[in-house]
């Protein structure tokens, strides 16, 4: 029962409000020897794990660290490649850390904008006449609810599969979104809330929904 | 489901402090613009912004769905007025056609207290009711056009607002909704 993300499209499709609630951290940290028994490659300025899943740490993962030096992008943070780095014998044992890459912001804005014509997509593909668009996507470890108002603005949801309730919560969510951010004369429409009123009160309704409450 | 109900009911203003505050604006603005005609087009305006961000509190709290024909618009309207204003007008003077009707004020929160000089009688004084009709409709792809026909400040027994529908803004229409 869990609440991932939250996420709102403006009518034109971008991304104007995002809230990370709970996730979830996976890192694991091992020690290697020579040879190095996962195979690494770098892809998108980024060195992920391509094969040889073991003890956590899983294919796609990304280096975070080496010897506990920061990995940003290829370089460690002393400036050296991390990838020559790994590969010289004389360096080991070394130690590595993986995790799981997170998000940039700029990859929530292209996914928030791509889902916008898979819903304009599912309502056309409908056999059936005057069907909405996507309203619930479901996968294996999540369930994506989405809810648009009648002046287009959509609100999702990304939570756990057994997570109930969340249509009462995307209701509540467009009242305080109603609330705080519309009514708020210093923001203007279509661009991203940045209301710390919103954020607060958005906090404390998920909070609510942690404990169970269920009469929001 | 219930408590949504209940919950707006809870913030509720002296409809005197109302007044007071639409009384002030309007004053000032016409000392700010000399020319009364440009105040009330400023007025609309004003409406207009406030209607584009009011329709998704009116949403948000009712849960309606889309309306379908005119007369169910003119249904909401009215709650939408009693909601904000505290008053129930009353729709009339439907046109043969259906595309044109009128909300007849018979007490106006917003002119309460007020009475117009003769220098202002061009003055449209509740010009925002009319923007803000015009603009929560656009939101939901209604557009319309709304202007005053009597006015209680100018000697009529009623306020009554005109709105005339215009078309469905198709093109804006969002995805799954058409």
């Amino acid at each position: 029962m869990v609440i991932y993300g939250i996420y709102i499209v403006s009518k034109s499709g971008g991304l104007i409000f995002n809230y990370d609630n709970v996730v979830p951290k996976i890192e694991s940290e091992r020690k290697f020897t020579y040879p190095l028994d996962i195979k690494l490659r770098s892809e998108n300025k980024k060195i992920i794990v391509e094969f040889g899943q073991k003890d956590g740490i899983q294919v796609g993962h990304v280096l975070n660290s080496v010897n506990g030096i920061p990995v940003t992008g290829l370089q460690m943070d002393n400036g050296v490649n991390a990838l020559e780095f790994i590969e010289k014998e004389e360096n080991y044992p070394v130690t590595l850390q993986f995790a799981r890459p997170k998000m940039t912001t700029n990859e929530k804005i292209f996914l928030a904008s791509m889902f916008y014509p898979l819903f304009a997509i599912a309502s056309q593909l409908s056999p059936e006449q005057k069907s909405s668009g996507i309203e619930v996507l479901e996968a294996d470890t999540f369930r994506l609810n989405c809810f648009q108002t009648l002046t287009g603005v959509k609100l999702m949801i990304i939570s756990d599969r057994t997570q109930t309730g969340v249509d009462v919560l995307l209701r509540r969510i467009y009242e305080l979104y109603a609330d705080y951010a519309l009514k708020n004369p210093f923001y203007s429409l279509e661009m991203p809330i940045r209301c710390e009123l919103f954020d607060v009160n958005l906090k404390s309704l998920l909070e609510q929904i942690e404990k169970g409450v269920n009469n929001i | 489901m219930s408590r949504s109900t209940t919950r707006f009911d809870v913030k509720k203003v002296n409809s005197e402090l109302v007044t007071l505050t639409y009384g002030a604006l309007v004053a000032q603005m016409i000392k700010d613009l000399d020319n009364v005609d440009d105040v009330s087009k400023q007025l609309e305006r004003l409406g207009y912004n406030m209607g584009i961000r009011l329709i998704e509190d009116f949403l948000a709290k009712t849960g309606t769905g889309r309306c379908l024909d005119l007369k169910d618009t003119a249904d909401k309207i009215q709650s939408a007025f009693k909601m904000y204003l505290g008053i129930q007008p009353n729709v009339t003077n439907w046109s043969p056609s259906g595309d044109e009707f009128s909300f007849m004020l018979d007490s106006n929160p917003l002119t309460e207290l007020v009475e117009l000089p003769d220098d202002l009688k061009s003055l449209k004084y509740c010009n925002l009711l009319c923007g803000a009709i015009r603009g929560a409709l656009e939101m939901v792809q209604l557009d319309v056009q709304s202007w005053i026909v009597q006015d209680q400040l100018k000697g009529d027994q009623n306020t009554e607002i005109r709105v005339k529908f215009i078309r469905r803004l198709e093109d804006a229409m969002p995805a799954g909704e058409d």
